[in-house]
């Protein structure tokens, strides 16, 4: 499956009178894995929303292989470029296999009948997210990790070469974070799947994207490798956080660990001087 | 899958999956044979039974046109106009119904409900009594005026998008004054019996006429075909606005095609026979689960909502101890349903 190139040029977007996004212009590289990192609210989600046409721009382009997104018939578009996004809902009472087949939705006409290169998909789909064996269960009925595992399959079965992931560990354990991303760099070494997601985890995205997009206010405040991206400074002054990065000591990728107020061995030139106030406990977190 | 999937296991699973989906497409047509059967045993029993009994081999004769004395009349006027118009108009407020419901993902955005199947029937009370009009003209205004509600609740919930309650809401509201203008131009034309009142009202099929079924069946036809062509975009939307888009879903075109066929189906039904309560409300919701949700509701909500009117109809006629329209029977069987929901979606914390 060749990989088709994303290209954002000068892109403006956002909801009716307020602009989310300005002046944005990217090279998503092809067959990459691609994160888009950043504080709340600072345009992730839009870009994204941007990039899969659920959000028109008000200006600028989005080219998939030169070809504006935009004018695109929606099908064809469908084809080449699948998306899910932040906490889909199931519908009530389907199945896992109705809902990854629905993932051949684009590629079947009006009267076209399930056919076997159908079947070949979805069951590789199921077989990739290790969901065969839930075939026959309700959607509603799993965890959160195979739900979220259900919902990639389903992805998978559109076999697009570009795949848009809004948050896709949210809400899920640490181990089922794990999970959910190595099936998508497996799918993204295996395939050649072009992946883009927004990821919350700054560590996790440093740690499984091979480009890190560091967002901030709606532009785009640096790109490239995670050594080059995930770094004291970008972690000030995106998220407005102190931070120590060090080298990862198993992957050898940039950690970050966030500097709170309440360190205890801290060494003493980085020490926060401040009294302990009796603040409640979320706000120290936030 | 940290190493390529092999190709036997892949096609091991391929055929694993592809037995699942024939067992499930053998119980799908099961349940289909069962609604067909249901609906032609209600159609036997309501041509042979009724204030006589009709024996089978003298309902085929009158039928088949032989005049029999006391049956032919009976069968080829009046039992046969009823089965025919009662399947028609239930197979239309059943398939309006269910589009309704899956396109706004909730069982209280059914045409009954926000007001759509009121404001055909005030319409087509407003074209006879005071325009005067007959026949296929009433079906246009009540075609029309449907839409226009749709439109006008749409405009009405409005406020940068549509959420499904507060449409839900401005449709209750809408359908409430429709109804009162109905009762009120049914007040201005004395000369009607109350069974034709209550036609407006709550829906019936009392009197009704075989040439009344012909626009009926080319509307079912035309409007049901263009529903079922967007069944499987129909699917899509149901897992939301944004997957369905991701799946190459034409979101306003859908929606358009499907609010305009369901409009379409339940004015050209009420039209006929009015109104007939909660139809399309029940229609979809019994369908899910006598199939759990097995494939599309599409066309099992159609038989049953055909079932409900010719059953409705039925019962309303000869087993309860006064004559009541089909509407009165169907509304009883629909009411508590609706408490239900209000219930359930209130204790989930307002799921709508």
């Amino acid at each position: 499956m060749s990989s088709p190139s994303l290209l954002v040029h000068d892109l403006m977007a956002g909801y009716g009178e307020r602009t989310v996004l300005d002046d944005i212009n990217l090279t998503i590289p092809s067959g990459r894995n691609t994160a888009i990192v950043g504080a709340n609210a600072c345009g992730k989600s839009t870009l994204l929303r941007t990039l899969s046409r659920l959000l028109v721009p008000e200006r600028g382009k989005v080219l998939l292989d030169g070809l504006s997104i935009h004018r695109l018939p929606a099908r064809r578009l469908a084809q080449q470029l699948g998306l899910l996004p932040q906490s889909p809902i199931a519908p009530e009472g389907i199945t896992v296999l109705d809902l990854v087949s629905r993932g051949r939705h684009p590629r079947q006409g009006l009267f076209a009948r399930w056919s076997s290169a159908d079947e070949a998909a979805v069951a590789e789909a199921l077989e990739a997210t290790h969901t065969t064996e839930l075939a026959e269960r309700a959607v509603e009925e799993l965890s959160g990790g195979q739900r979220q595992r259900v919902w990639i399959a389903m992805a998978l079965a559109q076999q697009t070469g570009v795949l848009l992931l809004d948050e896709p560990t949210t809400f899920l354990d640490i181990n089922h974070q794990i999970e959910v991303l190595d099936l998508l760099t497996d799918l993204n070494r295996m395939r050649g799947t072009t992946i883009v997601m927004v990821l919350h985890e700054l560590n996790l995205a440093a740690r499984y994207a091979d480009i890190l997009v560091a967002m901030a206010k709606g532009r785009i405040y640096a790109i490239g490798a995670p050594e080059k991206v995930l770094t004291e400074q970008m972690v000030w002054e995106v998220f407005g956080l102190a931070s120590r990065v060090i080298e990862d000591p198993v992957t050898g990728k940039p950690m970050m660990i966030p500097l709170g107020r309440h360190i205890a061995c801290e060494p003493s030139r980085d020490r926060v001087e401040e009294p302990i106030k009796n603040t409640p406990s979320a706000e120290i977190c936030a | 899958m940290s190493e390529p999937l092999r190709s036997d296991q892949l096609c091991l699973a391929a055929a694993g999956i592809a037995r699942i989906r024939r067992k499930r497409a053998r119980r799908r047509w099961y349940v289909w044979a069962v609604l067909l059967a249901c609906l032609l045993a209600g159609v036997a029993l309501t041509l042979m039974r009724g204030q006589s009994f009709t024996p089978s081999m003298t309902l085929l004769r009158a039928l088949g046109g032989a005049d029999v004395p006391g049956v032919g009349f009976t069968v080829r006027e009046l039992r046969l106009p009823r089965a025919v118009v009662s399947i028609l108009a239930g197979i239309c407020f059943g398939l309006g119904g269910v589009a309704f419901q899956t396109m706004l993902r909730n069982p209280l955005a059914s045409p009954d409900i926000i007001g759509i199947s009121t404001g055909a029937s005030a319409a087509a009370v407003f074209a006879i009594v005071v325009l005067s009009m007959s026949g296929p003209a009433v079906s246009i205004v009540a075609v029309v005026a449907g839409l226009g509600v749709a439109l006008l609740i749409y405009a009405l919930s409005w406020r940068r998008g549509v959420t499904g309650a507060r449409l839900i809401l401005v449709g209750i509201g809408l359908a409430a004054m429709l109804q009162s203008f109905t009762a009120y131009l049914l007040m201005r034309a004395p000369s009607w019996s109350l069974q034709e009142s209550l036609r407006w009202m709550a829906g019936s099929v009392n009197g009704v006429q075989l040439n009344q079924a012909l626009p009926l069946f080319i509307a079912l036809l035309f409007f049901g075909g263009l529903i079922l062509s967007c069944s499987r975009d129909l699917e899509a939307l149901r897992m939301g606005d944004d997957i369905a888009e991701g799946l190459g879903v034409r979101l306003t075109a859908t929606r358009v095609s499907v609010i305009v066929a369901a409009v379409g189906l339940v004015a050209f039904a009420t039209a006929v026979s009015g109104p007939v309560a909660f139809v399309a409300f029940l229609s979809g919701p019994i369908a899910a689960r006598l199939t759990s949700r097995n494939g599309s509701l599409l066309i099992p909500s159609a038989l049953v909502g055909a079932l409900l009117v010719l059953l409705g109809d039925y019962v309303g006629q000869f087993l309860l101890p006064a004559r009541y329209p089909v509407g009165i029977v169907t509304g009883v069987l629909g009411a508590p349903y609706l408490v239900y929901l209000i219930i359930r979606d209130n204790k989930s914390g307002g799921a709508l």
